[in-house]
């Protein structure tokens, strides 16, 4: 099956100057847009980018930056309407039955 | 609770506390004696009820109390140097996990992620940096086991800093394969996961699972249209005959596009973005509802513009349920989509009833 890929216009940046190559976001990326170059890790595949986070959470010198987030309409709707952050609509106390995740 | 009262002395939780405190379940099969009090072994095939409960969860059942309580478990008959496991408290992240650590003898550290699998809790940030390093102290992590390395699934990244986690409590992180079924390939390829290990797969059937909770939720709306449906007859023309009950047909139609059709043939509809693939199966089947079906005092141009906008926003509403939408594309979609779908509803609205 064809890889499935969405809108290009994602945020993920890497700030090569500050890799060291420790290959933490290659470990961590479910979509493979990293790759080793040399000593640093290079984009490969930003297109398959999902926003996750996973790469900048876990990158120990801030070399990676994206606008991570819940990439999921119900939740940017009820972010819309209460005037809040995007949050996912499982809410933790229970009360809330959305399908989202 | 074991895991709700920091505060208590090395004797009293090595004197039983937890099996005082975590209650026997049908899917333990005993108890360990370990420096941290006694823990829970648990089983690694799944009972009948364990997969009623997994069915039930995926159609919405109690979904949001299958639980299982936070803390340390075993499998098989671990030893200090047995490798340490970490999962949610979603029972069906658990079950999923305990099930294919079969012939593993290892350690299971549950997380409190308010019973959400680790994906969503890792974007919560439930399944967190914090609450790790707080769980690894209470259940004395550093006393039942003699390495410092943990490992986590891989979707768990998102709300785990690796290197926080080592400064803060001294485990290391070894990030796993994204499914559980591939933790014996990784522990035999010497925990290096393969690329396809590392890559989440969105196929036919892991679509299919998620339909329930599309489907669901949206027939809800179905009572709501129903009752604007007679509203709208009854002021038009003061009667609602039975047969005009046929006119929720249309509708049902839209939603199961959005939240069947559509999760099936996702990779084959043309176009990246959700709503306009939504568009296209709604304008498919208000094609057949135009030629397939004949309303009186109906303009089957008016379903043209009525329906499609219904897919559209349940297909839309998909992102946050598959594995590769981002934010900033969700974010675009609607700020453009919904004024659209807006308008169209209401020439749709203002070409069938006037």
């Amino acid at each position: 099956m064809k890889t499935l890929s969405y809108l290009k216009n994602n945020t993920l940046l890497l700030h090569e100057e500050k890799c060291i190559g420790c290959g933490r976001c290659m470990e961590v990326c479910p979509h493979g847009v990293f790759a080793m170059n040399g000593k640093k890790v290079r984009i490969i595949n930003k297109r398959y980018c999902m926003e996750c986070g996973a790469c900048q959470k876990n990158c120990p010198v801030e070399a990676i930056s994206v606008d991570a987030g819940v990439g999921c309409a119900t939740a940017v709707i009820t972010g819309i309407l209460t005037g809040s952050e995007p949050t996912c609509g499982c809410s933790s106390d229970g009360s809330n039955s959305s399908g989202c995740c | 609770m074991l895991n709700d009262q920091g505060l208590r002395t090395i004797e009293q939780i090595s004197c039983c506390a937890a099996s005082k405190d975590m209650e026997q379940q049908e899917w333990m099969t005993g108890f360990i004696t370990t420096p941290s009090g006694k823990v829970p072994v648990v089983s690694t095939d799944l009972s009948r009820k364990d997969i009623t409960g997994r069915w039930k969860a995926r159609w919405g059942i109690g979904r949001m109390k299958y639980t299982v309580e936070p803390g340390l478990y075993t499998v098989g008959s671990p030893d200090s140097s047995s490798p340490v496991f970490v999962s949610a408290n979603y029972k069906m992240s658990f079950d999923y996990l305990r099930k294919d650590l079969r012939n593993i003898n290892g350690w299971i550290l549950v997380l409190d992620t308010k019973g959400i699998n680790v994906w969503c809790a890792a974007g919560k940030g439930t399944f967190g940096t914090d609450e790790l390093v707080k769980r690894i102290s209470q259940v004395h992590l550093d006393r039942v086991v003699k390495h410092r390395e943990l490992i986590l699934p891989q979707l768990g990244a998102p709300g785990v800093a690796a290197h926080a986690v080592k400064r803060k409590s001294g485990f290391s992180i070894s990030y796993g394969p994204v499914l559980s079924r591939d933790i014996h390939a990784y522990l035999a390829g010497d925990r290096k996961a393969t690329p396809a290990m590392r890559s989440v797969p969105f196929k036919l059937k892991d679509r299919a699972v998620l339909i329930p909770m599309e489907l669901i939720p949206s027939l809800k709306l179905l009572p709501y249209i129903f009752f604007l449906l007679i509203a709208l007859q009854l002021i038009n023309y003061g009667l609602f005959p039975v047969k005009d009950l046929l006119l929720l047909v249309p509708f049902t139609g839209a939603i199961i596009m959005g939240t069947v059709l559509f999760q099936l043939l996702l990779p084959w509809i043309p176009f990246r973005s959700f709503v306009v693939k939504g568009w296209i199966l709604g304008l498919l089947w208000s094609l057949v509802v135009s030629t397939g079906m004949t309303f009186e005092n109906w303009q089957s141009a008016g379903w043209y513009f009525l329906l499609p906008p219904i897919t559209a926003f349940l297909a839309e509403n998909f992102t946050g349920s598959t594995t590769f939408t981002h934010l900033s594309g969700v974010k675009i979609e609607l700020k453009y989509g919904l004024p659209v779908m807006l308008i169209s509803v209401i020439i749709g609205i203002v070409l069938q009833f006037l």
